[in-house]
């Protein structure tokens, strides 16, 4: 079962893959809703759109960035995730407490409910993996 | 097809959109137990994907005879989003894929094929909005 890219575990492949996709589509959905909100109707929720459009750009990055699998790759993912967990517990809770702030909804407004709470799970598995593919490559010679 | 166009209702609402959804769910199902059996993406999940896209393309053609029969969508800015983003869904699908010959390739297109549906669903709403 030796499989020649094993000696070099990266952020990339494998379960990697399957995640790169599933932030490729925040990425789609997160960006084009936030390019219409901020278009067509900034004023009246501009805290909400720009959060959006936030949420957007993280989303992109961290693709970008766990697609890059290098070690710069891995920084800038793993800043991304946590950047997205903060933001989607932050925003989550502030949606919940203050809803006066949001009269629109945003990807993470109620940790993510509109989206089937995955952006809340997304980047617990984006740090997971990290970690993961982190100790494969400290066993390995880098 | 020409029911579609003919009726006064979302041309994204009819057969054609009910076929999308009902293969789209049937290749998710097909994928997962691909790769729950450490399998890679096979030949009738990417027949599948090429299907679905077919689908999606009759469904972008019934969206457009509509609009040159001057009907309108209710919110046209997230209508023509959706339905862009969603006749990219099964191409990115079977290029992720192909890109990853293991259980997780089955694993990007059972998760692709599942949010198909809930494009197509939004994409009804948004022409609702306003028409009824």
């Amino acid at each position: 079962m030796a499989e020649p890219r094993s000696v070099r575990p990266r952020t990339n492949a494998g379960p990697g893959r399957l995640l790169i996709a599933v932030y490729l589509l925040f990425a789609i959905a997160a960006s084009s809703r936030a390019a219409l909100q901020i278009a067509t109707r900034f004023d009246e929720a501009p805290l909400a759109y720009l959060l959006s459009a936030l949420a957007a750009v993280v989303y992109i990055v961290a693709a970008v960035g766990l697609a890059r699998a290098g070690h710069a790759g891995r920084r800038v993912a793993l800043a991304c995730c946590t950047l997205e967990l903060v933001g989607v517990l932050g925003v989550g809770a502030f949606s919940l407490a203050r809803p006066d702030l949001f009269p629109d909804e945003t990807v993470w407004s109620g940790f993510g409910s509109g989206y089937g709470y995955i952006p809340l799970v997304l980047p617990v598995l984006g740090l997971a993996w990290l970690r993961h593919t982190r100790r494969q490559m400290a066993g390995a010679p880098s | 097809m020409t029911a579609a166009a003919t009726t006064t209702g979302s041309p994204a609402d009819g057969a054609l959109a009910v076929a999308a959804i009902v293969l789209s769910l049937l290749v998710a199902g097909w994928a997962l137990v691909a790769a729950l059996r450490h399998r890679p993406p096979d030949r009738l999940q990417l027949i599948g994907l090429a299907v679905l896209e077919l689908l999606l393309l009759g469904l972008v053609l019934v969206t457009a005879v509509a609009l040159a029969g001057g009907e309108r969508p209710g919110e046209p800015g997230s209508f023509f989003g959706y339905l862009v983003t969603l006749v990219c869904l099964p191409p990115l699908a079977a290029v992720l894929a192909r890109m990853e010959p293991t259980r997780w390739g089955s694993a990007i297109v059972c998760a692709v094929c599942l949010v198909t549906p809930v494009v197509v669903v939004r994409l009804q709403q948004t022409w609702e909005v306003l028409g009824g």
